[in-house]
């Protein structure tokens, strides 16, 4: 008879089922970062000269820039002159429809449970596949363009349309944000971008899926979504990457721009390959993401399933400048073997009655460690501002952590802020009570961590919910103890 | 259908059950008495399959099989069913999502497709009058917030749900109203059928007006010291366990 030990070893060890790679011709820039490199991606992508100029100003940056001290794990040490900023898979000539995407990659995303082909797609989801730094296919453009709504590679958006990119890029996340988004700022190679007309609800869920696949590259992709006054949409990121001894560095950055009465919501289901059981590999996954709600009564709203990298280091936040905005983050963080989560969100009231929500799950097996870091900000114009938080932390057996950093920092009387927090461990007895019902260890598990996360698996669009169900079933198989 | 032999068992390196035998063939009910920390409920936890006891010596058969050779959920799906003295509180899932799993898996293990959603409902509902259950609590997190009595018909409930070969219920009845007392005693004795036994284990003579055991048995200090009929609650309820003492000192 197996204890719950052994299941929950088992759970720890269990394979990333993503870990294939893919063989086709790749472009790829060689290892190092300096101006020339900035000057050859940027032609490569046939840029004008404004954006070049705008990659310098993120190159001279991150030249000044330190990597952060603060967080709650050792950084380990990056090497970025090790790496390679550009990797593309080679292109024969302009594609103009999904008939020419070279079908190893249409093969790569069918393995993946994306397919590109619209007859095949779900209902309902159009979809831009990024693999390695470059966006190979939008489905449901024409769709979509009936409408007005833009959805379309960042390369394509540069090229179609300037004056957009040009004035929101860097509005909410400037070049010099952090070391990592200057980074980016330098050498982003590829990403999405939406653009939502006044009035328009956009009829579909917009989603990329990114895949890296080339050896000693980094994934430094960029999103840029805009809704325009009275418009809504809703957009789903999801990822994975082969299996690989060496760490690979994802450093994206996202930007959310919610004019009046807009609203925006993003959600993640993050799966990058998290490493082996002994810590060896996997992604790191350093990533900046920044609303602003600019408009009154807009809204935008973060939901993420975070599941796979080595480390993940990301605060989700949002400015809330217009009166009467709103903004959520709602978060399922897993780490399990030697996996690192240092997530949370930042938010920032700066109109009056501005409302915030915050439910952060964390979840940690194995030797997992798991942090929540959270900042609520409330300004002096920010009347009646009102913040909910709540924070639990679910640990499964007995080498795990879990912490929490929440810092609040209020300068108007008139706001209210709120905090809960909770810690609790999956206990033995639970489980037996679940055995004794003739529920076998590994699904008493899911059952318990699904119900835990239900909150926010609730907030994501129904197609994904069940993904990130089941993910997160996959995800903790044999981690009781 | 359930045969003990020889039965000792020990938790954290102390003897707690210390040679157990009973024999309970298919339609009979068996009740167990004994005064508090004499073994009852760890007699309950060696047969679900506990962890932390050790059997030491001596065997089981569950209708056929070797019990002690199953995992805990296997013999739930063989048909083995504990009602606990103290249920857990699991929050986050849904008390007809559980019923549902649990279901589900039972019937997995005997080769059975899920049960179609529409016949579920209806079997939740049968089962739900069987025990008087208040509906409101099947969409609830399971046995979170629950009354002490509405967790013991929740498990009551269950039992009715999973229809077990052998249900042991593990003071069923403390916690319980006088009413809800007289509808749980009857659900199950409607449960009662030639193909089922039950092992309940109480305190109290008053449950057994309600379920009539066919023998009683006086479990104390690890050992089944006295068996006999409905008589023998009666007299206990009238002398106490003290007379027993001094059985078992002459055994
Ligand atoms: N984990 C444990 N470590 C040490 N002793 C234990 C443990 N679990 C149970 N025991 C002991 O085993 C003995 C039998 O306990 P058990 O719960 O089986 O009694 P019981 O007959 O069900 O009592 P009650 O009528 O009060 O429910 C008690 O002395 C109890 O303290
Ligand atoms: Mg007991």
């Amino acid at each position: 008879m197996r204890n719950s030990n052994e299941i929950i070893d088992d759970i720890a060890n269990k394979e990333y089922e993503y870990g294939f790679t893919t063989d086709i011709e790749m472009d790829i820039a060689p290892a190092g970062l300096n101006e020339d490199v900035i000057r050859f991606i940027s032609a490569k992508k046939e840029e004008p000269e404004w954006l070049l100029e705008w990659r310098l100003k993120g190159y001279q940056a991150f030249k000044k820039m330190q990597l952060p001290k603060w967080q709650h794990f050792d950084m380990p040490e990056m090497d970025f002159q090790k790496v390679s900023y550009y990797a593309a898979p080679k292109k024969k000539k302009q594609l103009n429809s999904l008939d020419e995407v070279d079908p190893e990659l249409l093969a790569t995303f069918e393995k993946l449970g994306i397919p590109l082909n619209e007859q095949k797609a779900l209902s309902g989801v159009a979809v831009d596949a990024v693999f390695d730094s470059v966006s190979v296919a939008t489905t449901f453009k024409g769709k979509l363009k009936e409408m007005g709504v833009i959805f379309c590679s960042f390369g394509e958006a540069v090229r179609e349309h300037p004056d957009l990119v040009k004035k929101y890029l860097g509005s909410v996340v400037p070049h010099s944000d952090n070391i990592f988004a200057a980074l980016n700022a330098a050498v982003f190679s590829d990403g999405s971008f939406v653009y939502i007309p006044k009035g328009v609800r956009c009829p579909m869920e917009l989603s990329t899926y990114f895949r890296i696949n080339a050896q000693n590259t980094g994934q430094f992709e960029r999103t840029l979504i805009i809704a325009d006054d009275n418009s809504y949409v809703s957009y789903l990121e999801g990822c994975t990457a082969p299996m690989r001894d060496e760490n690979q560095l994802h450093a994206a950055v996202v930007e959310l721009v919610a004019m009046d009465h807009a609203e925006i919501k993003y959600s993640t289901v993050q799966n990058w390959y998290p490493g082996d059981k002994d810590g060896k590999g996997g992604i790191y996954n350093f990533v900046t993401k920044r609303g602003i709600c600019k408009g009154n009564s807009s809204k935008i709203s973060w939901t993420q399933v975070e599941t796979g990298s080595a480390i993940t280091w990301k605060y989700p936040s949002v400015i809330l400048q217009g009166d009467d905005a709103m903004g959520e983050f709602y978060s399922v963080a897993v780490t399990r073997n030697k996996q690192i989560a240092d997530t949370g969100t930042k938010i920032y009231h700066l109109g009056r009655n501005t409302r915030s929500r915050i439910i952060s799950k964390g979840i940690s097996a194995g030797q997992g460690e798991n942090t929540y870091r959270g900042l609520v900000q409330v300004g002096p114009r920010a009347h009646n501002a009102r913040n909910f938080t709540q924070c639990d932390s679910l640990l499964i057996g007995n080498r795990c952590g879990a912490h929490t950093f929440p810092y609040i920092e209020s300068r108007n009387k008139s706001a209210t802020v709120e905090h809960e927090a909770t810690t609790s461990k999956i206990g033995e007895d639970q489980i037996f009570y679940l055995n004794q019902r003739g529920i076998d260890t590994e699904k008493a598990v899911a059952l318990i961590v699904n119900g835990y996360a239900k909150e926010v698996l609730n907030q994501l669009p129904m197609e994904f919910a069940v993904e990130a169900q089941k993910l997160l079933s996959i995800t903790l198989e044999g981690s009781v103890g | 259908m359930l045969t003990i032999k020889n039965l000792h068992a020990e938790v954290d390196g102390k003897e707690i059950l210390k040679g157990i035998d009973l024999e309970i063939r298919k339609g009979e009910v068996h009740a167990i008495m004994g005064p508090n920390g004499s073994g009852k409920s760890s007699l309950a936890s060696v047969l679900a399959g506990r962890e932390n006891y050790t059997v030491t010596q001596g065997e089981v058969n569950f209708d056929g099989k070797d019990l002690l050779e199953l995992s805990p959920e296997d013999r739930a799906r063989e048909g083995m069913f504990l009602a606990f003295q103290y249920p857990v509180e699991i929050p986050g899932v849904s008390n007809i999502n559980f019923l549902k799993t649990a279901l589900n898996e039972i019937r997995a293990y005997k080769g059975l497709p899920a049960m179609e959603a529409k016949e579920f409902l209806k079997l939740t509902k049968e089962k739900q009058q069987l025990v008087e259950f208040n509906a409101n609590l099947m969409n609830r997190s399971l046995n979170e917030g629950f009354s002490g009595g509405e967790k013991k018909r929740n498990e009551i409930l269950q039992l009715a749900m999973l229809d077990p070969k052998l249900g042991i219920l593990d003071e069923t009845d403390s916690g319980l109203d006088i009413d809800a007392l007289r509808i749980v005693a009857g659900g199950v004795n409607k449960l009662r059928g030639p193909e089922k036994s039950f092992l309940v284990i109480t305190h109290y003579q008053r449950l057994l007006d309600y379920i009539v055991p066919d023998f009683v048995h006086v479990l104390y200090n690890g050992r089944i010291v006295k068996t006999g009929t409905k008589e023998l609650a009666l007299e206990l309820e009238e002398k106490g366990y003290d007379w027993l003492k001094e059985a078992e000192v002459h055994v």
